[in-house]
């Protein structure tokens, strides 16, 4: 055995390499973390605060309260417990995440910053507006670059995500119509590939959800669509590039028959990034579309939000934008906050949007410049086309011709070997990697969609491709139980999600109680 | 371009793998008369560190932040003290740059954060169950109706005139898209409104807020057993969720739906967001719940894990059937929200709130000293609304020339409604000397 001066060994130990059974649970640096209710120590506190002053209560005939339940636990205690829950986490500071339609791309730390300067991060949203000039002209600022990469005239900042974003667009269209007079128009045309999100936006809404079929090259079917126009159509919620990765070939088409017919286009905008600065939407006929800043414009998703979902408006919809929103004019910047004696058609959300994700997303397109952004977009693209080349001999693409941002697989090239989309993503988990989107879109079977973003190198790139590749052969060489069995590197291997559906546990119990029970 | 690895031989050997000669070859699906040959013109190009820090420090310097002034200002978003460690903890890159949970074994890290944060909410709101949060309290509140909608089959919503008029009018827009009723009563800032009279056989759900917007703290038991009489839901809107560690909770005084904005804890006011939705209901309700729910189960091995559940009620599921269209929500901001809690414990938490009573009893009393001042509260938690002999709005703009934020001028939340009406919130961060400073200002400018 090798040694040094001191008589410590430097050697690498014995060969054995079989994972031991420890006795604390823990392997290495992966540790076991209890509940941190199960960390209490009654009195404990992991804060200092001054002494509470004898008084008379003001309460009024509400009774204080007693107890609450939480746990004590000194400040290290605590620093510990959620470092090492945040082991538990892949992320993309981590490593490649090709989350198809989620867009998955590095979140620079200058943004984090500017968001905690204290001029931002420490202003009350109710300030004296004269107090808050430099918040108001930052939305301002963002408001304008939205503006005009998109070609749109107005905007919205206020809708919290995506989501909401797309209940914000629809509700605009549905006070258009009213103001037409044509409240009757209750029929929304979306596609099959769509996220599930638009058909619930449309029926929450109070719209018929009518589906239009693609045609076998992943794109909205023009005939089909048209066929189903009619005078009670109020527009067609359509994602462009599409849930396929493809741009939709006819959407100026598509555009002007929506048009024609009275109706209005709802572009869902989650794909933005693919073509954010190399096409202005506006030039595809839309009237309103949503921009998740948590993915063209990389504010981070933070493990499921907060996100932030502006929308663009055409001129058609621009009088109904709801407030509140930012004016400009001679004594500086001002907030409309209320919508009555307007068209405005009410407000999302209490307050003026997310303005930290505002801040973020204006550092990270600052950072980029017009310039930037026709690389990002143009790398994107380029990304995904060649994960495509390289995979399409082993895997199989659902349809022809270049992608955009993002390309899909479906799993016929799995056809017969047993093993799953679902097995595949497990393993895929065992080699490092996040897995791609699955089942999603529904409009092929077993989908397996891949975004790698811009800002994934080209060696990143290779591993992941070479990883897939050699999972796919193996897949289909018979070997199964690998697949069915992954992934076995993780802190948790695969969870029983139908237990937990079928007897749902949704928070601690102290064990001296009974478990909650159903009523 | 800093964030850009691809090199040009990088992108020339991936070309070369597609098997096209440029990357506006790839665009060629574009309408040509929409493909732009170069970069957008009228914005500038790609900008450094130091250059686009400078240009957002001047934006923030144009600001007052609050903390920098004596500052008292309330009305649904709280400045409290938050610890170093908060933020620290949040900035890890594992949490930070994470997506929603979908893929579990590698994801547990969020998954028991919000366990616990479901946990935490349900304790402090005294309620069965909570989810994985909303996107701030007003949409909460929104979908809380909605919900009482689903489960009752009625139509009508009763909102207390003490409820924050924001979460009022994301309510009402909600309610007229969606198509239900909302009966407003108006704004009251000395209570005393009868919400039952409201009430009839189509009415699914009554929206009271405590402490209510002008800062009074009720004992709703009595309210929710009348409701619970008509057949209709008590919906509790909490705003200060500190007040939680106080005040008997919603759930002790019957509520069925609790909608709450959690902002006050760990996180920045943030010129308004992003914030953090509370949802917590009756055990029973738990299926007609909006947004994302972690529950525990075991993994292969048989050892305890989490897993996002119930999706069955979600639109990437359901679809046009969902209870929600909701899908991102705001994890971040409910980590932040935890590690506070968790700092805080059980002691911390409690007199937190005791402080926070403390320091408003204390504001309250000097206020009431200072001519033309009326304090309308008897109870209030940590913020309360004072009556001026002339238009608040002037009042503040004059304090703010002073450097002391004020309160929030009733009229601003009210469209113009309440004019000489002034709410005033104090926190822990609120010292002696910031009160001197506001009632020496305020007796100077009245």
């Amino acid at each position: 055995m090798s040694m040094n001066s001191q008589g410590r060994p430097t050697g690498t130990g014995s060969a054995d390499s079989a994972v031991p059974d420890t006795v604390t649970g823990n392997r290495g640096l992966q540790i076991e973390e209890p509940l941190i209710f199960e960390q209490d120590s009654p009195g404990r506190c992991g804060v200092d605060l001054p002494e509470v002053p004898a008084m008379n209560l003001r309460l009024g005939s509400v009774k204080p309260r007693t107890r609450i339940g939480l746990p004590g636990l000194a400040e290290p205690q605590v620093v510990r417990h959620y470092t090492r829950l945040s082991q538990k986490n892949y992320s993309i500071d981590t490593g490649l995440y090709p989350l198809g339609s989620c867009t998955m791309k590095h979140n620079p730390r200058l943004n984090e910053k500017a968001a905690r300067l204290a001029g931002f991060a420490d202003v009350h949203p109710l300030q004296p507006v004269s107090t808050v000039q430099g918040a108001l002209e930052l939305m301002d600022a963002l408001a304008h670059w939205l503006k005009t990469l998109t070609g749109m005239p107005a905007v919205t900042l206020a809708p919290a995500a995506g989501a909401h974003g797309e209940m914000a667009g629809m509700m605009a269209i549905r006070a258009a119509l009213e103001h037409r007079g044509e409240a009757g128009r209750t029929r929304v045309l979306v596609p099959e590939s769509a996220h599930g999100t638009n058909p619930a936006t449309a029926a929450a809404l109070g719209f018929t959800v009518d589906p239009i079929p693609a045609t076998p090259e992943g794109r909205v079917d023009l005939d089909a669509m048209k066929a189903k126009l009619g005078p009670d159509v109020a527009g067609i919620m359509l994602t462009n590039p599409n849930t396929c990765g493809l741009f939709e070939r006819d959407v100026r088409a598509i555009a002007d028959a929506v048009h024609e017919a009275g109706g209005y286009f709802y572009c869902d905008g989650a794909n933005f990034n693919a073509i954010v600065g190399r096409v202005k939407p506006a030039d595809l006929g839309i009237d309103a579309m949503h921009i998740n800043l948590h993915k063209t414009f990389s504010t981070p998703h933070g493990g499921g939000g907060p996100g932030s979902g502006p929308v663009v408006f055409s001129d058609a919809l621009a009088p109904f934008v709801p407030v509140p929103y930012v004016v400009h004019d001679a004594g500086g910047f001002r907030l409309v906050e209320d919508a009555n004696g307007s068209t405005a058609f009410g407000r999302m959300k209490a307050f003026h949007g997310q303005m930290g994700m505002f801040i973020r997303a204006l550092a990270y397109i600052l950072s980029h410049g017009a310039d930037g952004l026709w690389q990002a977009a143009g790398d994107a693209v380029l990304n995904a086309n060649y994960v495509m080349a390289r995979l399409k001999d082993v895997m199989t693409p659902s349809f022809e011709g270049p992608c955009m941002h993002e390309c899909l697989f479906d799993d016929r090239f799995l056809k017969g070997s047993g093993v799953t989309t679902l097995d595949l993503a497990k393993a895929l988990i065992d080699e490092g990697f996040h897995p791609m989107t699955m089942y999603f879109p529904l409009v092929v079977h077993g989908a397996l969609l891949i975004e790698p973003t811009e800002t994934e190198s080209k060696a990143g790139i290779d591993q992941f491709v070479d990883a897939l590749r050699a999972l796919a052969q193996r897949a289909v060489s018979g070997d199964v139980a690998y697949f069915q069995g992954a992934p076995r590197l993780t802190p948790r291997r695969r969870l029983d999600e139908t237990a937990a559906a079928r007897k749902p546990v949704l928070r601690w119990t102290p064990p001296a109680e009974p478990a909650l029970a159903a009523e | 371009m800093r964030y850009l690895p691809l090199t040009e031989a990088d992108r020339h050997a991936m070309l070369a793998a597609v098997g096209v000669s440029s990357v506006e070859d790839l665009f060629r699906d574009v309408p040509s008369a929409a493909r732009r040959s170069g970069p957008v013109e009228g914005l500038p190009n790609h900008a450094g560190e130091l250059e686009v820090e400078r240009q957002l420090a001047a934006m923030a310097g144009r600001n007052i932040p609050a903390g920098s002034v004596p500052s008292f200002l309330g009305a649904g978003a709280y400045r409290h003290h938050v610890p170093a460690t908060v933020d620290h903890m949040v900035q890890r890159g594992e949490f930070l740059t994470a997506y929603t949970p979908y893929q579990p074994e590698i994801s547990q890290g969020t998954l028991q954060v919000l366990f616990e944060f479901q946990t935490q909410v349900a304790l402090l709101t005294g309620m069965d169950v909570a989810n994985a949060s909303m996107y701030d309290g007003a949409t909460a509140c929104a979908e809380a109706v909605m919900m009482a909608n689903r489960i009752t089959r009625r139509k009508k919503a009763v909102l207390s005139g003490g409820l924050h008029p924001h979460y009022r009018d994301t309510t009402k827009t909600d309610a007229h898209f969606i198509g239900f009723d909302v009966v407003a009563m108006p704004a009251a800032p000395k209570g005393g409104e009868d919400l039952m009279a409201q009430v009839d056989a189509d009415t699914a759900c009554v929206v009271v807020q405590n402490p209510d917007v002008f800062g009074h703290v009720r004992d709703y038991t009595a309210l929710a057993r009348m409701c619970q009489a008509k057949g209709a839901l008590l919906i509790v809107v909490v705003t200060e969720a500190l007040s939680l560690g106080l005040l008997t909770p919603p759930g002790e005084m019957g509520a069925d739906i609790v909608a709450a904005e959690g902002q006050s804890l760990g996180n920045a006011l943030s010129f308004g967001g992003p914030y953090v939705g509370l949802f917590a209901v009756k055990e029973k309700y738990v299926r007609q719940m909006p947004g994302r729910l972690c529950g525990q189960t075991v993994d292969a091995d048989g050892r305890r894990g989490f897993v996002l559940t119930l999706s069955t009620r979600e639109q990437h599921i359901r679809r046009e059937k969902a209870t929600s269209n909701i899908c991102t929500n705001a994890g971040l901001c409910a980590l932040a929200f935890s590690i506070h809690l968790s700092l805080l414990g059980e002691e911390g938490f409690t007199n937190l709130a005791r402080l926070n009573h403390a320091k408003a009893v204390q504001l309250a009393d000097r206020l009431s000293g200072v001519k033309g001042v009326e304090v309308l509260n008897d109870a209030f938690f940590n913020e309360f609304t004072v009556t001026l002999p002339r238009d608040a709005a002037e009042v503040v703009e004059e304090l703010a020339k002073r450097r002391i934020l004020g309160g929030v001028p009733a009229s601003r939340l009210f469209a113009g409604e309440l004019p000489e009406h002034l709410i005033l919130a104090a926190t822990e961060t609120n010292t002696d000397s910031d009160m001197d400073a506001l009632t020496k200002a305020l007796a100077e400018v009245l």
